[in-house]
């Protein structure tokens, strides 16, 4: 293991992460998690959609990473695009993408990360811009794929914590438990393009589009 | 003068950008009224960008928006997902973006205005996001506070002691705010204002009016040159 890894992983990597709750404020406004095992359960979801594609996609781009082109970052975004229904989650995810360049580009400099944020001005989405980055802080496809799925869950647990007063050694103990699930997804994360899995989460997308609008939010998404 | 001034390690080339200036200090001390009256007096001398860390989604952006001080596409909004202080100091990511987007929209600029969300007394602005800092309090917290010290109080270039109106009312003694201010802020400055009865804050203005000029005669915008 790359230990760029760790760094890549870490909550504390200032790239605008800690902004972000991965729907779980409007699950939250809602009703829809309210204690541990409901969390739990949204977390497993999440994992098994959106961390799953993720996972997958930054894969693919970390495979991808040095002998970027341009067209070939605009092609690999519009494939994240192309998975992401919800209108507000895309400008979450591309918003995402566009403060990890920023901050990862003067942690790892390199030609291809420039191509990249130069390719899409707007933001590449963050599963792109996580696997080019790790490429270029040197690790390999797997490892990109379970920096993706780990922040996938570990955003959204610390929100719950943070908007729930939940217990954060129970929380933790959650992510603990998707230990093994965060593994296998790594190791079965496709990088051919063509094998991209493109697992819908209809719920997250919802929760999404009605945070947006909410009048109230703490979180950008 | 005081610990921003000694560092000039700056994350980034500051040579033809906006001075970045953050306001920080804690919930209801007059953050927002302070920006609002910023942009009253210096709107018309200097080109101006603002930043709000709102607590809740837009409300400062909008309340500054309504009060019509500066064209509303200037002001910005980010959200700091519970933790206003992490957004200006430990993840700076999200507020530099907006800096840096109002630049390249509206710039050249001369003053960038980042107001934080409220917070409590240990909270400071990275020096990767402003570079110089305004702390704001206010008489009806109590007159204990600047002797309780913390980084705001103790190291922000200019401490604010805003309502001062109400001084009599909450029994706050000023003279005993201005003695203890001093006795932890090493010779930093400290101004009281009432930006209710004084709504231009000028004496604060002049301050600030004083820091754009050292900043432009230091780093200053070369004609025709486009901030990177």
């Amino acid at each position: 293991m790359h230990a760029a890894l760790l760094l890549l992983a870490d909550s504390r990597l200032p790239a605008g992460g800690h902004g972000h709750s991965g729907g779980v404020e409007e699950a939250v406004r809602i009703g829809a998690i309210h204690d541990l095992p409901s969390l739990a359960a949204f977390l497993r979801g999440r994992l098994a959609t959106t961390g799953l594609v993720t996972a997958a996609l930054a894969a693919a781009a970390c495979a991808y990473g040095s002998s970027a082109s341009r067209t070939g970052w605009i092609r690999l975004n519009a494939e994240a695009d192309a998975r992401t229904s919800s209108p507000a989650q895309r400008d979450a995810g591309r918003t995402q993408g566009r403060l990890l360049l920023r901050t990862a580009r003067r942690i790892w400099p390199s030609p291809a990360l420039d191509v990249l944020a130069e390719s899409l001005p707007q933001g590449a989405h963050h599963p792109v811009a996580l696997g080019a980055v790790a490429s270029a802080a040197g690790c390999v496809p797997g490892e990109a794929a379970l920096a993706a799925a780990y922040t996938a869950v570990t955003g959204p647990a610390t929100a719950a914590v943070r908007l729930l007063g939940l217990d954060p050694v129970a929380v933790h103990g959650l992510l603990a438990g998707l230990a093994p699930d965060l593994e296998r997804i790594a190791a079965t994360a496709p990088t051919d393009w063509e094998a991209l899995p493109a697992h819908a989460a209809p719920a997250l997308d919802l929760l999404a589009e009605r945070h947006i609008r909410a009048e109230l939010r703490l979180f950008v998404s | 003068m005081g610990a921003n001034h000694d560092d000039h390690h700056h994350a980034a080339d500051p040579h033809g950008r906006a001075l970045r200036l953050g306001i920080g200090g804690p919930v209801g001390s007059g953050k927002t009224a302070l920006t609002a009256a910023l942009c009253r007096t210096l709107g018309q001398s200097l080109r101006l960008g603002v930043v709000t860390n709102d607590i809740y989604t837009t409300e400062d952006a909008d309340f500054l928006r309504k009060a019509g001080v500066l064209d509303p596409e200037r002001i910005a909004a980010v959200q700091t997902g519970c933790c206003p202080h992490t957004a200006i100091r430990d993840d700076i990511a999200a507020n530099l973006d907006a800096v840096e987007t109002l630049e390249e929209r509206f710039g050249p600029l001369d003053l960038v205005i980042v107001e934080s969300g409220g917070d409590n007394l240990t909270a400071t602005f990275s020096r990767g996001l402003a570079d110089r800092q305004i702390f704001v309090l206010d008489v009806s917290g109590g007159d204990k506070v600047p002797r309780k010290g913390g980084p705001g109080v103790t190291t922000a270039d200019l401490l604010v002691i805003n309502k001062t109106d109400l001084a009599p009312m909450v029994g706050a003694d000023l003279t005993v705010m201005s003695r203890d201010a001093a006795a932890v802020r090493d010779g930093r400055p400290v101004l009281f204002t009432s930006v209710r009865e004084e709504p231009g804050a000028h004496a604060v203005a002049t301050w600030v009016s004083g820091l754009v000029e050292s900043w432009v005669r230091d780093h200053g915008h070369e004609p025709d040159h486009v901030p990177a």
